[in-house]
């Protein structure tokens, strides 16, 4: 049954791409889900992301390459012969069919009973606390309710992996946090696949065991959401995932990077001399004290600048700093008894050594 | 005391008088729609339903002194019930035809790009620049037995054919003319179909059919039952088809009415058959604001 010899991946991509027409939606991008993994895919809108996901559900088919669901070849399978379900943005609940034979609908495609079905069908209601709603139509729900229900329509079927796609983009803020966290711990105790579809960075950060990030249909990284955020691949990963200062610069020396504004700054990288690259450092990582007060062990990665304004936020204050003209956000501590600057103030920042990340451009 | 109630701005006074406001403007925009259709079509529908309750005298002319119900009650004559059998059987049988050719053509339509969606709604729309008569009198010269119909199975070696003047010719014909009125309606309810519960039914199982039989087609009920009706009316109550391409020899229910009128001058028969038609369309249309009418 399968060809690989240990433990089957839930979904391998191997060389897929998918063109519509002259435009390459998904382009050659190589993919392992592996069987009970949260797996999030990530990246702006027409990255190619929500394309891959419906060629894994096989409502499109790639224009190459392969896709194998636990080893078998699915390629051009209609999506009613692949062991998959999917949750669909808008939920696509049939507007003309009661909760209850909704969420019975793909067990009576398999030809369960109706009996059967339908008592299957409430369990997996009553476990989306949705019991009660059963005699009604999708209408008559609200939205976070009409996406328990499209939830459990599709987990009823038993899929070998789930397929999300921007699920919680419909909700408002408060509900789309409570689901994430019911959603996270139904993925634990299924013990299913859950590929799931985002263009919201913080979501797939709390949700995830990997994250794979995409871009003008290409791939640019897969990792676990620590590895995304801390060691990003490139300048684009690192400006998608969170907040963060990209300074421009040129490779001295494997240990030091030149800033455009002729600062010279301990960063090590793998990067050839003379290379053009962009340095990553969050706001949260970089400490600021007044001129000339930086630690001697950080004198090698810091700065002196000028505050250029000021934010207030409650629990942090975030200020930029000028240093030439290089502007600079950093997020300062708003607890009691901190040194508050304003703007105009004269200043040093300075970072850890491993909290600056090099990517090239 | 009434003038500080009246003059008295409240919310509820406020909102009531935006209301009232609405209404009125409501009713100013749509004057002249109600007064063309109260003169020009309720007014004779009433002439109609009234003279269905007269009597005919001796010299073809209708008397509006004595009424009665003898108008109704020789409806119920064999010849008549067999008129209307026929005529329904027809009207029927164009409806199937019609719902049957127009299903998958507007399914097609409603899944092709905006460009070819408008071409293609154009060439419906085709046939009604011209002459409703003038169409039919072609029909006639295709079917007729030197027509070319008949010239392709001849040279077949099927033999003649002789389809025109039977209730196959007034068939064809009426599903013709009325094919439009069945396409536009479907295409309407299937191009405002949300295609991603579509796909959901595939996802959950369901084959292409499964998902046609119960997803789509009663998702485009309220687009079926529309398009029959506007099928169905117009063919039970037809004249002119069934007059050119059925020559006459087949009486349908239009033909009685007008002869009715015109031949045997008996206004009240022709009156009161003209009322059950009306009557069988008016329950048709409830039934279409009752089950389909409702959104989904």
């Amino acid at each position: 049954m399968t060809d690989s010899g240990n433990t089957t991946a839930a979904v391998t991509i191997s060389g897929i791409t998918k063109r519509f027409g002259d435009v390459v939606a998904v382009d050659n991008i190589d993919l392992e889900i592996a069987d009970g993994e949260f797996f999030a895919m990530l990246g702006p809108s027409g990255c190619g992301k929500t394309t891959t996901l419906r060629m894994i559900a096989g409502l499109e088919f790639p224009s190459e390459g392969s896709l194998k669901i636990f080893g078998d070849e699915v390629g051009t399978l209609p999506p009613n012969k692949r062991p998959v379900n999917t949750v669909f943005q808008n939920y696509a609940l049939f507007p003309h069919m009661t909760v209850l034979d909704n969420v019975s609908f793909g067990l009576r495609m398999q030809s369960t009973k109706k009996r059967e079905a339908a008592s299957r069908a409430q369990e997996m209601l009553d476990l989306v606390q949705l019991g009660e709603m059963s005699a009604r139509k999708p209408s008559q729900l609200s939205g976070g309710q009409q996406q328990r229900v499209a939830l459990a329509r599709a987990l009823v079927n038993k899929p070998k992996v789930l397929l999300l796609d921007e699920p919680l983009g419909a909700l408002d803020l408060k509900l789309r946090q409570e689901m994430q966290t019911e959603l996270k711990s139904l993925q634990r105790n299924l013990g299913v696949s859950f590929v799931f579809v985002t263009h919201d960075q913080e979501e797939a950060m709390a949700m995830s065991d990997r994250i794979a990030v995409m871009n003008e249909g290409k791939l640019l990284q897969v990792g676990p959401p620590s590895e995304i955020y801390e060691r990003p691949a490139n300048r684009f990963v690192a400006d998608f995932i969170g907040q963060t200062n990209l300074l421009d610069a040129t490779v001295e020396d494997e240990d030091h990077i030149i800033l455009t504004n002729g600062d010279r700054l301990r960063a090590p990288s793998p990067h050839r001399p003379g290379t053009s690259v962009a340095m990553s450092l969050r706001p949260e990582a970089i400490s600021i004290g007044e001129r000339g007060s930086t630690p001697a062990e950080h004198e090698a990665t810091s700065l002196v600048g000028q505050v250029e304004s000021v934010t207030y936020l409650g629990h942090a204050i975030d200020y930029v700093v000028k240093i030439g003209w290089i502007d600079l956000e950093v997020r300062g501590d708003a607890t009691a008894g901190t040194r508050r600057f304003s703007a105009g103030d004269s200043v040093s920042v300075w970072w850890d050594r491993t909290s600056d990340w090099v990517v090239a451009d | 005391m009434t003038t500080a109630q009246t003059t008295e701005l409240s919310p509820k006074n406020l909102s009531d008088a935006n209301e009232r406001n609405k209404r009125r403007q409501g009713f100013l925009m749509a004057f002249p729609a109600y007064a063309y259709l109260l003169i020009f079509f309720a007014f004779p529908l009433g002439i109609v339903v009234v003279y269905s309750f007269a009597t005919r005298n001796r010299f073809g002319g209708t008397d509006l002194s004595d009424w009665n119900f003898d108008s109704y009650i020789r409806l119920n004559d064999e010849v008549l019930r067999n008129i209307l059998f026929r005529s329904f059987t027809l009207a029927l049988l164009t409806t199937v035809i019609c719902l049957l050719v127009a299903y998958p053509f507007s399914y097609f339509l409603a899944t092709r790009t905006p460009t070819i969606r408008n071409v293609l709604l154009v060439f419906v729309m085709i046939p009604f620049w011209s002459n409703f008569l003038v169409r039919n009198y072609a029909w006639r010269v295709l079917l007729g037995s030197d027509g070319p119909v008949s010239r392709l199975t001849e040279l077949l070696g099927l033999g003649e054919t002789r389809i025109l003047f039977t209730p196959t010719a007034i068939v064809l014909g009426l599903v013709y003319g009325f094919l439009p009125f069945m396409i536009l309606p479907l295409y309407a309810s299937l191009e405002r179909l949300d295609w991603s519960v579509l796909e959901a039914a595939r996802d959950l199982g369901a084959t292409g059919f499964q998902t046609l039989r119960k997803v789509t087609i009663p998702l485009s009920m309220p687009g079926v039952i529309a398009g029959s009706i506007l099928v169905f009316i117009p063919s039970f109550g037809a004249f002119v088809t069934p007059e050119i391409l059925g020559g006459g020899r087949e009486v349908l229910l239009g033909s009685f009415i007008v002869s009715q009128f015109l031949e045997a001058r008996n206004w009240p028969v022709g009156a009161a058959t003209s009322t059950v038609l009306m009557a069988v369309m008016l329950a048709s249309a409830l039934l279409y604001f009752r089950k389909g009418g409702r959104t989904l």
